[in-house]
């Protein structure tokens, strides 16, 4: 019964409220479809700066596809996406100016097997930021030094472990100095032993007051560091709530269903 | 014995080579030649091959040969080995075809110079690299020039290339110029602009659907219809242009096999970092598809320089067509197997390097980031 109670409000809510000078993410009534399946369903959500969420749910329920949408990795077929004042159009000039500003985790790293670690880091500031060769090389090592992995600098990807290859996608998406960072499921790929150490610099991460969002099963995570967590099923976001009412009072049926085989084991 | 007995305190054992018989040249011989009964059956099957084919060949080609003769007759008088006098008797038409002899310097220097010009190409570690390409780019018109004359050289017609020099001038020029011809039409064939993609994709499959020695056909007499009269269009030129885009259509397969090798999630690395499309062409997936298409690459390279000699067909007199004019020399007749050796050898040393350079290339971009 409180079903699309619940569904509305938070649908509804946000849309009114004046955007604020605080918000980086405004995702305004945004559909998308592959080919005839309608993924993402009316999506609502505003992200402030510094805010921390974690985006959880079932899968298949257009998760992963409704962050990638905010970089324009997938495309969005109505509604509006505006990211730090930029909209998301068809302008390619605009793509690049978000795409610098958003960085990307994800869950198979994708690294690049060329290049060693350090080249990695320091690709993106070299010809997207045109830093400096030698400027580049030292933000990267400062940043591998905050992710624990400074001794792999000259190392390629695949010599590395599940978890260091995670820790240095991040310190990649870091060297560019993003105002946002998106992360798709990064511990989903890994071995257990190896979920601690990437949660621990994402929890590092957080402290910092970067403005994340992240598709992530670890409810652990969320409980210590989202701000808000947004449950989303069947293509819409069902619920959204701060991560104790989250998880000790969910308002929906399906909530409840998730949360329970989630946690229930 | 007593030494591999002996029992040592837990945590003190040392490194120990292995015993005899399983290290070295008998584990080599013993795990690959005599492994089993069948196996070692067949190696002194192979033994016995070998010994029956080898020696004949070698008097054939070394003992009883003959270096000095002026004749078919002479050599045979002298013995009934290999008449290597013919061949060295020809030996300028074979190279150089009917370049004027007072040129031929020039033909030896461009070659010389574009050994030079191959290094910066091939090998990273030299030092100077950077001068060394920007030498290599200029190449080409260098090569064109001393080859063609003009401007205080004296002007050669192209119709006077021949041998060796005219297979090595059109595989080279095929070579250099199909694979990035051949890159930008399997960036093309995978473009998402519908008119790149679909004149990308009729190109590549023309020109696979159709023999070389049909284009070299159209090149050699067809082009002549199209051209407006009077108009005068080299056919060497002509024949360049058809072997290069031959190629390239060839190279262009082989490249996108590359390209879809790559994994998804590596374009949409570069995307999400705001490479722009070339950028991340060029900085991560070509590096990578290129690396995976390295045989496919050099197989066509091969399979280019030995095609070369069709242009036999169309009047051009290459190594294989000088060798037969050779042929029909009554004072040399039927020395064939002499001159067909001989250009065999020219192929197989050229084709073998290309095939050696491709494993080195291989095994060098292996290292680092072996899984």
């Amino acid at each position: 019964m409180g079903e699309t109670e619940a569904a509305e409000t938070v649908n509804k809510a946000p849309i009114q409220s004046a955007a604020s000078k605080d918000d980086l993410i405004e995702i305004i009534g945004m559909h998308k479809w592959y080919g005839d399946f309608h993924v993402l369903k009316d999506i609502n959500l505003r992200v402030k700066k510094g805010e921390r969420i974690v985006i959880c749910g079932p899968s298949g329920s257009g998760k992963s596809t409704m962050i990638r949408c905010i970089n324009r990795l997938e495309e969005h077929q109505k509604g509006q996406i505006i990211v730090d004042g930029i909209e998301l159009t068809n302008d390619l000039k605009q793509i690049d100016a978000i795409r610098r500003e958003v960085g990307m985790v994800f869950q198979h790293f994708n690294l690049f097997p060329h290049l060693t670690v350090l080249e990695n880091c320091t690709l993106g500031p070299i010809w997207v930021r045109q830093v400096p060769k030698d400027q580049a090389e030292a933000t990267a090592m400062e940043y591998l030094n905050k992710v624990k992995i400074p001794e792999q600098a000259h190392k390629y990807p695949g010599q590395l472990s599940g978890g260091q290859q995670q820790r240095v996608a991040i310190a990649r998406s870091l060297c560019m100095n993003p105002r946002i960072m998106l992360f798709d499921e990064p511990t989903s790929a890994l071995d257990p032993e190896m979920i601690k150490e990437v949660l621990d610099t994402m929890i590092e991460l957080a402290s910092t007051g970067m403005t994340m969002l992240c598709v992530t099963h670890e409810m652990g995570f969320a409980k210590t560091v989202a701000d808000r967590v947004i449950f989303m099923d069947g293509g819409e976001i069902i619920e959204e709530n701060e991560p104790n009412e989250f998880f000790n009072n969910p308002q929906h049926e399906r909530t409840k269903l998730f949360l329970s085989q989630i946690l229930g084991h | 014995m007593s030494e591999a007995m002996q029992n040592y305190v837990p945590g003190t054992h040392p490194d120990m080579p292995p015993p005899v018989g399983q290290r070295g040249v008998a584990l080599w011989m013993r795990k690959n030649l005599f492994s089993s009964w069948i196996n070692t059956f067949f190696t002194l099957l192979a033994i016995y091959f070998l010994y029956l084919i080898i020696p004949p060949i070698l008097n054939w080609a070394v003992f009883d040969a003959v270096l000095e003769a002026s004749s078919r007759q002479e050599c045979r008088a002298i013995s009934s080995g290999a008449c290597w006098a013919f061949i060295s008797e020809r030996l300028n038409n074979l190279v150089y075809g009917r370049y004027p002899n007072t040129e031929y310097w020039r033909v030896n220097l461009a070659f010389v110079m574009m050994l030079i010009a191959l290094v910066p190409v091939l090998f990273d570690n030299v030092p100077g690299r950077k001068y060394g390409l920007i030498y290599s780019c200029a190449y080409p018109f260098i090569a064109a020039w001393l080859l063609l004359g003009g401007f205080g050289l004296m002007p050669v017609d192209t119709d006077e290339f021949g041998g060796m020099m005219l297979n090595t001038v059109v595989g080279v020029t095929g070579i250099a110029f199909s694979l990035p011809i051949g890159i930008l039409l399997a960036l093309g064939r995978q473009s998402h602009l519908p008119i790149v993609k679909s004149l990308s994709v009729c190109f590549i499959e023309f020109i696979r659907g159709v023999p070389l020695i049909t284009l070299l056909f159209v090149a050699s007499t067809m082009l002549n219809y199209f051209l407006p009269p009077g108009v005068q269009f080299d056919l060497l030129l002509r024949v360049l242009i058809m072997v290069t885009l031959f190629a390239s259509g060839y190279i262009a397969e082989v490249v996108r096999g590359g390209l879809q090798a790559i994994p998804k999630g590596q374009k949409e690395a570069a995307d999400s970092m705001g490479l722009k499309y070339w950028q991340a062409m060029r900085l991560i997936i070509l590096p990578q598809a290129l690396k995976i298409s390295i045989p496919g690459i050099v197989n066509t390279f091969i399979g280019l320089f030995k095609d070369t000699t069709l242009v036999l067909i169309i009047g051009l007199l290459d190594v294989l067509g000088m060798g037969r004019l050779s042929l029909s020399d009554s004072t040399w007749n039927g020395l064939s197997n002499e001159m067909y050796v001989s250009i065999a050898c020219f192929f197989f040393i050229a084709c073998f390097s290309m095939s050696r350079y491709s494993i080195y290339l291989e095994g060098k971009l292996d290292k680092g980031y072996k899984r």
